[in-house]
């Protein structure tokens, strides 16, 4: 027992520190973004030339802030606000896995596991909007708690995409099942899962509350929203929420459509070889190639934060409601009738089930 | 006492704390968060059953569904005189009464049971994937091949084709032919019925123009 102890508590060690330098790059390449989208340089002092440690120094600042709860908070739901927004976008890495055995928890519904837990973190915003006892916390909190659960749905049809063509919500087994040479990935499958991966990349940005649907932290328009009155460690918990969040459904993004962790660039043939004999350095290119893939999402989210204003919140609630709703559901039953049209045309063309990899036991009989 | 022993006290003691949390707090909002936490481990003792499919569901469905309900709603009508929730002594009366009887049934059925049987039929490591979410998706779509071998409660046996007796064959096949899918149907369609009569009864009314509304001309 004191063996699975350790090994429980090494596991949960290795994501949360994983978790937690993601947020602390992510914090500096969002400096440096919006600076050289802004022509200027972003942060260049702390640490040499290029700024490393600034967010190490706005950690140090933020620990060192004294820790101000309003006279009117409601003082639990105040305080347990960071926590259940944290813990939301964390367990979400329970699930996801960085290469072909590392993964925490391998699910057979790792996908749905991870979309589950990640809508519990609407509740980090509630709270935190509602305890802060401040009318621009309350609306940025209500505002934000609608987009958030109104995007669950367009994201979760969009997920489904995918999940069609490969027959199941194991996500190792949707990475294996895109081995190979890049035209193997899902995004180039069919028309359907390539518009489908830009809605879903759409519905991923406004859940995670990003510009340009960021309303909830509207700094021009509600001081703050939900996170007004946090200051300190408080206010950093719902950043590192925030780019957990990004980086959980950047992973689901690159998983479902991008490949995995494969690199695309070499055939099947050779990363099996590679796996079989040379186990370490298929597991360190894959993560390295997984986590690459990530950060290129982010960055994409972070670029379209600078680049393009904000929508207003009925503008939120319209291009969810409105637009990508129908359009997820359009490609839902295109991606639904396309092999059936298929089959009917060609029946040689389509062989079901679809793909799945030797390794992946057969249904039984 | 394994991993699995120790968290499993660790997460029911705590799932019935925030349960009797729920009941003794004054605060409507704080009941709800309680509410929540109550919730969400239950999730984690299905998680602990093995169940994933089924802890995720209720994750979903009620935590970030029902609950993000009734939180938007505890919060947005929680004002003033509705904030407190103070019981008349009638009111826990009645409550107590039915929790006791609701206690001792659960108790009675918990001391009543034989366990043994259970753990004849308790789920090892499963090569043939019976009782995999997989399954249980065929069998909601009607396919009769995929009815799990062990004898669990209320699980029609499957009938080897042609040894039973005309009568048995029959009521075996009514019952592995009704799919679940029909039902399920049936459940959506009652849902967006509940949608539409609440955008309906929640819809802004218009209101008649007062005439002193006009204002003067300069």
């Amino acid at each position: 027992m004191a063996q699975e102890l350790l090994i429980l508590t090494i596991a949960a060690i290795v994501l949360v520190t994983f978790v937690a330098l993601s947020a602390i790059f992510f914090i500096w390449l969002e400096r440096k973004v919006a600076g050289r989208i802004q022509d200027r340089l972003g942060p260049t002092r702390a640490g040499g030339k290029f700024g490393w440690l600034q967010t190490i120094a706005d950690g140090i600042k933020l620990l060192a802030k004294e820790d101000i709860i309003p006279a009117n908070a409601d003082q639990f739901l105040f305080r347990l606000g960071p926590y259940l927004a944290f813990t939301g976008s964390f367990l979400a890495y329970l699930a996801l896995p960085f290469s072909r055995d590392v993964v925490a928890l391998q699910m057979n519904i790792a996908l749905f596991f991870m979309l589950a837990v990640m809508a519990t973190e609407v509740f980090g915003v509630i709270l935190a909007g509602y305890g802060s006892g401040s009318k621009w916390a309350l609306f940025g909190g209500m505002r934000e708690a609608a987009q958030v659960v109104s995007y669950e749905v367009p994201m979760a049809i969009c997920v489904l995409i995918p999940v069609l063509v490969a027959g199941t919500l194991n996500l190792n087994v949707i990475s294996q099942q895109q081995a190979g040479l890049f035209w193997n990935w899902y995004v180039f499958h069919d028309p359907f899962t390539f518009v489908a991966f830009w809605t879903y990349f759409t519905c991923a940005t406004a859940s995670c509350k990003r510009a340009p649907f960021d309303l909830a932290e509207a700094e021009s328009e509600l001081v703050a929203g939900f996170h007004t009155e946090y200051s300190g460690l408080r206010w950093s918990f719902f950043f590192m929420a925030e780019y957990g969040s990004m980086f959980a459904v950047s992973g689901i993004a690159t998983t479902l459509f991008l490949g995995g962790w494969h690199t695309g660039l070499i055939p099947a043939a050779v990363s099996d070889w590679l796996y079989d004999n040379v186990w370490l350095v298929y597991v360190l290119l894959s993560v390295v190639v997984f986590i690459a893939k990530c950060w290129i999402l982010v960055f994409v989210m972070m670029w379209v934060r600078w680049t393009l204003p904000r929508l207003r919140i009925d503008q939120v609630m319209t291009t969810c409601l409105k637009y990508l709703l129908p359009i997820a559901c359009f490609l839902l039953l295109g991606a639904s009738l396309l092999p059936l049209a298929w089959y009917s045309v060609f029946p040689g063309w389509v062989k079901l089930p679809f793909r799945n990899p030797p390794a992946y036991p057969a249904a039984p009989k | 006492m394994s991993i699995s022993e120790i968290l499993f006290w660790i997460v029911g003691l705590s799932t019935a704390l925030c349960a009797i949390m729920v009941v003794v707090t004054q605060h409507i909002v704080r009941c709800a968060i309680w509410l929540l936490f109550t919730l969400a481990g239950t999730a984690g003792l299905f998680f602990l059953l093995g169940l994933d499919f089924l802890g995720a569901t209720q994750l979903f469905v009620y935590v970030g569904g029902t609950l993000v309900l009734v939180i938007f709603g505890v919060m947005l009508t929680a004002t003033g005189p509705f904030i407190q929730l103070r019981a008349g002594a009638g009111e826990w009366a009645i409550a107590i009464i039915v929790g006791v009887v609701l206690y001792g049934l659960i108790a009675a059925s918990w001391l009543f049971a034989d366990w043994s049987k259970l753990r004849e039929t308790a789920l090892p490591d499963d090569p043939k994937r019976l009782y995999h979410t997989e399954q249980l998706g065929r069998a909601l779509l009607g396919d009769t091949s995929v009815q799990p071998e062990a004898p669990l409660a209320n699980v029609p046996a499957k009938v080897p084709a042609g040894s039973a007796s005309p009568s048995a064959k029959s009521v075996a096949a009514k019952r592995s032919a009704s799919a679940y899918l029909l039902p399920f149907e049936i459940v959506s369609v009652h849902l967006l019925v509940v949608l539409v009569g609440a955008a309906y009864l929640a819809r802004p009314r218009r209101r008649r123009p007062a005439t002193a509304e006009i204002s003067p001309a300069r």
